[in-house]
């Protein structure tokens, strides 16, 4: 049996049977860090003692656990506080920042009988669409080291694609966690606003950001959703009774579901083989049973725009908090209390996030919040209407997850607003508070994964899952591996 | 949407950022172009459209107003850069 293959369901019941313990798969997860960690530079942090120690502590309870998951080594973004173990955000300015506590999803997790293997590089403060802004260095894609895997949840993606633990919690705020999974050939899905707590995730823009699982297939997203989800009274905004396990209720069953197909997705700037895939994918749900429609949704224009003036109006609030004082780095030779504010913070984070701090706070400036900010809000409810429409005709909605294939390192950075346009089929979702999922549904020419994202309703976890879970059911993309290597 | 030097300038004292002079005007290059493509949103007449923040209709959570302990001083101390027993320290701001 080879460990680093199964899927975390598979792992977790050959624990449970106790054919594998959970030090042996935490050993083995750990070594295959060592090994491709100097490759694609996907952790920031390995704690691989505090690992070990946990494994030891699970194993004595196997007998008595139920968890699905129980003793499944697993990872977190960087961006998710744990106490005691650096949280970086892959920023210069949060230096070795240890939290004082766990976030309610680390909480969740552990009562699972999670293994914590570390913590996940990732753009600085979760904002960029390739891995590339982190200040510990960029991640490389598992799939062509000469390749980025995708963000701001790019470390994540390639752990799980390089066999490196057996799923991982990402963020996603505008497809970071969808996008880089796609990238990277592995499933990963943002739930709907409001089911997993936020408290502990450091903001990047709270009406946004949601936690979300990165794994192997839909039916290992369903048994980590389950563990997490749920009503916290530490977040106001969190959601509570909301469904029963999506892990049990999976089965699979399309027969009758309408699923539309928005031609505005398929239009100018998006890769012909990526279409290809991805429209593939409603013929093997068509076999199943399912029927398949073509709709018009007219606000794709509207989406990017509106995304990152809210993006990063809260953005620039929310990253008021880190002045080189409470926690963090603080910078050298400052003259007073201003110039340390100014020269920490400008010093602290990189040019990313700062053109993002600038934007937001212009727009939310004196003579520009009505046209740029107000604005935005009123678009906002615009595209959340369209979806709702389409939603009263169809059950879920079939797209691309991104316009193109994972593009090569470096070649996005230089063009911001290229890359802002590039996460114009993941964003809206957010605006909208959507579930969402990613899966592998195809190979590019060079043999690079192409992702096919599926869309619900709020609260319709089950049916995209359900959907996800019949096509992997028969397909196999979600079973290949990276190889390695450079592109072909 | 024209992006001046002076306006960058103007949002950089608001956001506590002092760009150096080559970023400043690469910054202000890149923001133009950013907020150009904004100027999308205009086309589409809003003037009957609330402004929507929030996307679920969740409003005025409340709690008891229960006393709990809070994290320990010491504790939340050891992560700032320049702490003392009791505070977190920076330059002198009231003569």
């Amino acid at each position: 049996m080879e460990l680093m293959e199964l899927t975390a369901l598979e792992l977790g019941a050959a624990i449970k049977k106790g054919e594998v313990s959970v030090p042996e798969a935490t050993r083995a997860a750990l070594n295959r860090v060592s090994e491709a960690n100097p490759e694609n530079n996907a952790f920031i942090t390995v704690t691989a003692e505090a690992a070990m120690a946990r494994a030891e502590e699970l194993q004595k309870g196997v007998k008595d656990a139920s968890a699905p998951l129980y003793g499944v080594p697993m990872a977190l973004k960087d961006n998710i506080c744990t106490k005691g173990v650096k949280t970086s955000c892959a920023s210069k300015i949060l230096g070795d920042f240890a939290p004082v506590y766990d976030a309610t999803l680390v909480e969740k997790l552990e009562q699972g009988g999670n293994v914590l293997l570390g913590k996940l590089n990732m753009d600085e403060f979760a904002m960029g669409s390739t891995s590339e802004t982190s200040y510990y260095g960029p991640v490389k894609n598992p799939w062509a080291t000469d390749h980025v895997p995708g963000g701001s949840s790019g470390g994540a993606a390639a752990a799980v694609a390089a066999g490196e633990c057996w799923y991982a919690v990402g963020s996603d705020t505008g497809g970071s966690i969808r996008q880089p999974a796609s990238y990277c050939g592995v499933t990963g899905m943002k739930p709907t606003y409001g089911t997993v707590s936020r408290y502990g995730l450091i903001a990047y823009a709270s009406s946004l950001d949601q936690m979300g699982p990165l794994a192997r297939t839909a039916a290992d997203c369903a048994a980590v959703l389950d563990a997490v989800t749920g009503k916290d009274k530490r977040d106001g905004t969190s959601l509570g009774g909301t469904y029963g396990s999506l892990l049990a209720a999976l089965d699979g069953k399309v027969k009758g579901m309408k699923i539309g197909i928005p031609d505005d997705c398929f239009g100018d700037g998006l890769d012909a083989e990526v279409s290809q895939a991805v429209l593939a994918v409603a013929e093997v749900l068509r076999a199943r049973g399912a029927q398949v429609e073509h709709f018009a949704l007219p606000v794709m224009e509207y989406v990017v725009p509106t995304y990152y003036i809210i993006a990063a109006a809260e953005a620039s609030s929310n990253l008021s908090r880190f002045d080189g004082v409470k926690y963090g780095w603080r910078a050298e030779g400052y003259e007073d209390l201003t110039d340390l504010y100014n020269k920490t913070r400008t010093e602290g984070f990189g040019a990313e996030v700062k053109r993002r701090i600038l934007l937001g706070t212009f727009v939310l400036s004196t003579g520009y919040y009505d046209a740029y900010y107000k604005k935005a809000l009123q678009v906002k409810a615009v595209i959340k209407k369209a979806y709702d429409e389409a939603f009263s005709n169809y059950d879920l909605i079939l797209t691309p997850v991104a316009p193109t294939t994972a593009p090569r390192l470096g070649e996005s950075l230089s063009d911001p607003l290229k890359m802002y346009l590039s996460d114009i089929y993941t964003v809206p979702l957010n605006l909208a508070g959507l579930p969402g999922l990613s899966m592998p549904c195809g190979l590019d020419q060079n043999g690079m994964p192409i992702g096919a994202q599926l869309i619900g309703p709020a609260l319709g976890e089950q049916k995209v899952l359900n959907a996800a879970h019949a096509f992997q059911m028969d397909t196999d993309f979600h079973k290949m591996a990276p190889k390695g290597g450079t592109a072909q | 949407m024209k992006i001046t030097e002076e306006m960058v300038d103007y949002v950089s004292i608001l956001s506590r950022l002092k760009l150096p002079e080559e970023e400043k005007a690469k910054m202000t290059g890149e923001l133009e172009q950013i907020v150009s493509y904004m100027d999308v949103l205009a086309r589409l007449d809003t003037s009957e459209i609330e402004p929507m923040s929030h996307v679920f209709p969740v409003r005025n959570v409340f709690r008891a107003d229960e006393v709990v302990p809070s994290y320990s001083r010491a504790e939340l101390l050891k992560n700032a850069p320049v702490p003392d027993k009791e505070a977190f320290l920076v330059p002198k701001t009231v003569e």
